[in-house]
Formats: C-alpha cells, sequence, structure tokens
C-alpha cells in the first residue's frame, strides 16, 4: 500500500497484520529487527541498547532527579506488547475520537498500528507526509535518518531515551513541506491494552519554511488498572518562518509509568507552541527542551496537570536561547488533590551571543488538599546582555472569598471547586487559540472531576 | 405571604460584636431598606444572613419561614430562595458569566436533571436585555476586569437569574454613577413582585430616590434604632447620622 495509489478521501486503511505471540521482557534486549529496517535504524537500535546498558539509574541524589520517586523506575517486569484482542481492538477504534475536525488521523495500541485516516488528496499532492514512522523509514529514508533523534536528552532521561531507540517501532513522521498550511490538526492515538506492556511512542515533526501544522496526540489506557510503562519521544522542527502547534492529552490509566522526552527546534523567524494536558500515570515525568536556533524564533512552553490520589507530575524544562532576538514564554499550571505531588525544575538558558532575549517562566499551582505537595524550582543562566527574563513559581489555595461568592449562589462546594479549578487552568487553553482542541481539553478536565464527584458521592 | 425573619441576632467577628440584639422582618412584597453611617454594621449583617463564615452568629436567629437559615450552609440557604448582592463581587478568573450561572441554575435542578440549555439561554438572553448587557457579557470571566458599574448588573442579573424569595442588596449602589445607578434600580424594580422580598442596604438616600422602599430602618452601632416610611430616608438625608445618634430611641453605646 502506499500514499500515490488512488485512495478517497477518509479512506480508512488498517494494517492489523497477525502478530505471532511474544512476551519479551524490555530489558532482555532491543526491539527485533524486521525485514525492511535500513541498517542505520537497526545501528543505531544497537547503540540505543548498549547506551542505556551502561548509562546508570537515575537517583535522588541526581540535580535532574531530585524530589522524583525514582523507586517506580523498576522496568523488570514490562514487556513488549501483542496486538490487542478482538474485543479490545473494537473499543479502541471506537474510542479514537477525540476532535470534531481534523487532517488525519494514526492509531496505535501497544505500539501496533491499527487503523489510519490518510490526508486529503489535496494535501498529500502538495507534498505533505503523515505515516507510521516504519513505513517512513523505508519510502522517506532520507528525511526521517536526517532528523530522527538528532537531538540530546539534556534534562536527565538520557538513559530512557536510549531505551527508546532501543525499543521504537510505532509512532508518527510529520513533514509539511515548505509553504504548505494543514488547516485541521493531525491526531495521533497511542493506547495500551495489556497488563505489564511497554509502548515507546513516537513523534518526528518536520515543518519546513513558512509551513503551518497542528499535531495533537493522544495517549489511553484500554482499561482502569492493568500496569504499563510508556517511554515517549517526540522532536518538533519548525523550520524558517514556520508555526508547529503541538499538543498532547495524556489519560493513561493511573497504574501507568510514563516518560515523555521533547526536543523542540525553532529555526529564525518561527514559532512553536506546545501544551501538554497530564492528567494519568501513577508517575509521569515530562521533559521539554525548547531551543531557539535561529534570530526571531519564538517558542511557548504550556502544561497542565490535574493530580490526585497519590499522582505524581514531574516536569523538567529548559528554554535554550542560542540566538539574539529570541523569545519564550513558560506557564505551567497544576491543581494538586489529595496526597499527589508535583515536581517543576525548569531552566531558561540565554547563551552568550543571544542578545535582546526575552524569556519567561511562570508556574502556579493550586493546592486542594493539606496534604498535596509542590515542588518548584526554577532558575536561569544568563551569558548574554540585553535580555529581559522573568521567573516565578507561586503556590496557593482556593480564594476563601471566590468560594464564599459561588456558595451564595447555591453552587456546592464540589462544583464551586471544580469551577475555580477549571477557571485557573483555562489561562493556559486561552493560549492555544484553538476553540477545537481548547473545548477538548476542556472536556477531558471536567471528565476527570466527573469522577471525583462520583467517588465523593459514595464515600458520602 | 413568606417571611424572612431576623430575631435578636447577635455577630461577632473575632472577639469583637457588631452586631447587637437586631431584630427585623422581611415579607415576600415588601422592599426595606437599611440605612446606616460607615462601620455600622450594615454589611455585617447582610453576611452574617447569607453564611459568611468568618462572621460567628453568638445569638438570636434567622428564620425564612419558620426554617433556620443558621443550620445551613450557604450554598443550601442560597437554593431555599435567599440572594446577596454583593458590595465588592469577587473575580472568579477564567469562570465565564454563562458557565457560573449555568452551574447556578444546576444546582436548583432536581438531583439527576439535566438544565435545558436552549430554555436557560433564552432566559439568560431576555434578563440581559432588560438590565441592557450587552451578549458578549457572557463568555467574559465571573467580574474580572469589570467596571463598578458592570459588577452591579453582573450582580442583578444573577438575582434576576436565580429568582430569589428574599434578596439583599449590600450598598448596591457604591461606585455607580447616576446613569448606571439607574439601570441598576430599573432592573430591581422590574424584579419586584409579590414573591419578592427585597433588604437594601445603602449608606446614602439616593439610591432610594429610585428603588423606592415600603419601610426604612436606621442602624447605628450594630442596631436598628428607627425605622419608618420613605421619608425617614429624606429626612436622614437632610440632618445627618448625628441627628439620629441625638435622637436614638433608646442609648446607644460607644
Amino acid at each position: 500500500m502506499s500514499d500515490n495509489t488512488a485512495v478517497l478521501e477518509h479512506v480508512k486503511e488498517s494494517e492489523a497484520s497477525e502478530a505471532q505471540p511474544t512476551t519479551r521482557t524490555i530489558l532482555s534486549g532491543p526491539a527485533e529487527d524486521t525485514p525492511d529496517q535500513p541498517t542505520w535504524f537497526r545501528q543505531q537500535r544497537e547503540q540505543g541498547w548498549q547506551d542505556f546498558s551502561l548509562l546508570p539509574n537515575p537517583t535522588r541524589k541526581d540535580q535532574p532527579w531530585r524530589f522524583s520517586n525514582v523507586d517506580v523506575l523498576n522496568l523488570a517486569s514490562y514487556q513488549s506488547g501483542n496486538l490487542p484482542s478482538d474485543h479490545d481492538r473494537a473499543q479502541i477504534l471506537e474510542q479514537s475520537v477525540a476532535l470534531d475536525g481534523k487532517s488525519g488521523r494514526l492509531i496505535f495500541a501497544n505500539d501496533h498500528f491499527l487503523e489510519r485516516d490518510v490526508l486529503p488528496e489535496s494535501l498529500r499532492k502538495s507534498g505533505v507526509i503523515f505515516q507510521p514512522l516504519e513505513r517512513a523509514l523505508t519510502e522517506h529514508e532520507g528525511l526521517v535518518r536526517r532528523y530522527f533523534m538528532t537531538q540530546p536528552a539534556a534534562l536527565g532521561s538520557a538513559k530512557f531515551a536510549a531505551l527508546h531507540r532501543a525499543h521504537v517501532r510505532a509512532g508518527a513522521f510529520v513533514y509539511v513541506p515548505r509553504g504548505v498550511e494543514l488547516d485541521l490538526p493531525i491526531e495521533i492515538f497511542h493506547w495500551l491494552a495489556d497488563e505489564n506492556v511497554a509502548v515507546f511512542p513516537h513523534l518526528l515533526l518536520v515543518a519546513d519554511e513558512t509551513s503551518k501544522v497542528t499535531v495533537i496526540e493522544h495517549f489511553r489506557s484500554v482499561e482502569k488498572t492493568r500496569h504499563g510503562f510508556a517511554c515517549g519521544v517526540n522532536d518538533l522542527i519548525a523550520g524558517h518562518g514556520a508555526t508547529v502547534k503541538y499538543v498532547c492529552t495524556q489519560r493513561w490509566n493511573e497504574n501507568v509509568v510514563a516518560l515523555q522526552i521533547n526536543a523542540t527546534t525553532v529555526e529564525r523567524d518561527a514559532s512553536a507552541m506546545s501544551l501538554n494536558l497530564h492528567l494519568g500515570g501513577a508517575y509521569s515525568r515530562f521533559e521539554s527542551l525548547s531551543r531557539l536556533v535561529g534570530e526571531g524564533a519564538r517558542s511557548d512552553l504550556l502544561a497542565l496537570s490535574v493530580a490526585h490520589h497519590k499522582q505524581e507530575f514531574d516536569a523538567r524544562t529548559l528554554q535554550d536561547h542560542r540566538s539574539p532576538h529570541t523569545t519564550s514564554d513558560l506557564l505551567y499550571k497544576n491543581a494538586l488533590s489529595d496526597r499527589s505531588r508535583t515536581i517543576f525544575g525548569g531552566l531558561i538558558r540565554v547563551e552568550r551571543h543571544a542578545h535582546f532575549t526575552d524569556a519567561y517562566q511562570k508556574v502556579r499551582n493550586l493546592l486542594l488538599s493539606d496534604d498535596a505537595e509542590a515542588n518548584s524550582m526554577p532558575g536561569l543562566e544568563i551569558l548574554a546582555d540585553n535580555v529581559k527574563c522573568s521567573h516565578g513559581a507561586t503556590s496557593g489555595q482556593v480564594d476563601e472569598e471566590e468560594m464564599f461568592y459561588l456558595l451564595s449562589r447555591g453552587i456546592p462546594e464540589i462544583i464551586a471547586k471544580q469551577l475555580i479549578v477549571a477557571g485557573f487552568l483555562d489561562e493556559v487553553i486561552g493560549r492555544l487559540s484553538n476553540s477545537l482542541i481548547g473545548q477538548h481539553l476542556r472536556d477531558l478536565i471536567a471528565d476527570k472531576f466527573r469522577l471525583d464527584a462520583t467517588r465523593a458521592a459514595i464515600a458520602a | 405571604m413568606q417571611q424572612l425573619e431576623i430575631n435578636n441576632l447577635r455577630v461577632a467577628i473575632g472577639e469583637s460584636e457588631i452586631i447587637r440584639d437586631l431584630s427585623l422582618t422581611v415579607r415576600t412584597g415588601e422592599v426595606h431598606a437599611i440605612m446606616g453611617p460607615n462601620g455600622s454594621g450594615k454589611s455585617t449583617l447582610a453576611k452574617a444572613i447569607a453564611g459568611q463564615p468568618d462572621y460567628r452568629v453568638t445569638g438570636g436567629g434567622v428564620l425564612m419561614d419558620g426554617e433556620n437559615l443558621l443550620e445551613l450552609g450557604p450554598d443550601e440557604r442560597a437554593r431555599r430562595g435567599l440572594f446577596l448582592a454583593f458590595q465588592y463581587p469577587s473575580e472568579i478568573p477564567g469562570v465565564t458569566i454563562a458557565d457560573f450561572l449555568r452551574a447556578a441554575a444546576q444546582s436548583r435542578s432536581p438531583e439527576g436533571e439535566e438544565l435545558e440549555a436552549t430554555d436557560y439561554y433564552a432566559k439568560l438572553y431576555e434578563k440581559m436585555d432588560l438590565l441592557d448587557i450587552d451578549r458578549s457579557f457572557t463568555s467574559r470571566s465571573v467580574n474580572e476586569g469589570f467596571s463598578g458599574g458592570e459588577k452591579k448588573r453582573s450582580e442583578i442579573l444573577q438575582m434576576a437569574m436565580l429568582e430569589p424569595r428574599f434578596a439583599i442588596l449590600d450598598e448596591t449602589d457604591s461606585g455607580l454613577d447616576i446613569d448606571a445607578l439607574k439601570i441598576v434600580a430599573h432592573g430591581v424594580n422590574s424584579l419586584r413582585s409579590p414573591n419578592l422580598g427585597v433588604l437594601v442596604i445603602t449608606h446614602y438616600q439616593r439610591l432610594l430616590n429610585y428603588i423606592i422602599p415600603d419601610f426604612v430602618h436606621v442602624m447605628v452601632q450594630g442596631r436598628i434604632v428607627r425605622s419608618g416610611d420613605k421619608e425617614l430616608a429624606l429626612e436622614l438625608e437632610e440632618k445627618g447620622y448625628d441627628w439620629i445618634r441625638d435622637h436614638a430611641e433608646e442609648p446607644v453605646l460607644v
């Protein structure tokens, strides 16, 4: 099958091949090669495995892992997944729906490709590529090789980036040629289906000069309690004057341990915006490296976490200004209930020649319980002159006056709290300036609250 | 006829007693005005009735149709039909007027019953037209960046939507120019009905030119020292609060 065949728009392709059941643990070696993989890819897979084996396990004494619950990173029980059962597959396909409008869609489960909606013919004709990574490796080998995992995992997870390199097989390659604009987002779904499965979702997004594209990834679990491990990498490249928006909704179930390693490269006059919504996972770590490499580049780093029970969200960021006249703006908001924890470690680094830089970093924590814990470690490292930088992290509780105001209108306390929290988070969603995606994010947040409301009702 | 009955009420903030043995009954269909100098306890009375947790009731009772409001949480009091228009309404960042009012309306629907969206919006727009409020208002965050006039109109809009049986307007005239005052007063007057009792709290007589009260009470140092009809407000305007202090019906403790 190839994109060049005459496929009608909205045609669905399915490559759910008969996979032989395997139960290899991820610590027994790199993923097995498949016949059509190029040699360089097999080599870097071996290299990844070697690096993973040599690099030490992180400890809390390492600055990039300070405050982190590194004990959860015992990976011995996780194994590569099989194609999910017919029943689960049917459920996954039915539920892989998020936005009303999209340019295309890819669906993976347990790192197996299930189905896709190909791009409209007009976009394919203008050279836009949106393919499963495995296929892009053969059909667009040169392009993939040029950009594949070229950025260092500089924020603590070099070992896990190496593990990803050793195991990666599922994911998407998106390439938007010069001057092409996609009006509707591209959607990618990754599902975890069975007990103790590990997945390694990959996204490589290359937006060439002055192109425009929005990609949204959805991480989800089929079932509520099965354990799992997700170790994803996404590389976003915004070429000269390009506009890239990236959104991720992380809704693994609460027995999943998740690591997500992002590198964003923003070239001259380009603009990149990412928004990560963290809802799921027992422990979920997110590393985001934003490199502003060309003059006039702009990067917006946005994230939201809604933490409850004993969830832990661990975010590490670097806003790396490597050219003059660059701008970065980070806004992270966390709402914490119960005994949940969040960690933010973020650095703004302005390199020697990156004069006239504007860099901002703002973290806001809303503590909804006395037992919740928010740790913030903002940092600045400025080597250039004439820069405007600010950073700040604050934690607060629900304002009592606000609460009384809502109560005085008859709104019960639990709903009032939800409204206040949703309002607190809304500033971040507003920055995305995309009502279609914004509404979806609001719905997901409301869903998580609904679960908590049900729990409260049962307890009462 | 229903009534809001305040009996020998005493309210303290911390250790200091602000309301000292205050009694007042408001029936549906009536408009009462409470006037008084700064620090006389007018706003404390309003907030204590609404259930503000910082205000500690140390004696007396507040009954609505015989039910003791003081045993209910502030949200329950509101759902029973009590409404407080705030002097300084809180800003709720990121929560739109539409979502806020919808949550308030939803809280009055029977358990498990979803509010009908079309009906809700039809009603909302009708009330907004009445108060000369632009439609774009509903997508703004509650009170965030509102002018003084917008805040007060928003309070009256909420009152119109929630259809209380008893409404307390706490210094609704403060910070309003005459045009805004007229709009707000017009809104309140249009809501006057045999099914609504209103308690207007104000420092100035001016508001009472537009919302004509049936009864006027003068409050000094935590208690009502004189009651009368609307003429009392005019007399007070003319002679000032010192006149009341000098002619209090019972000795006023300092």
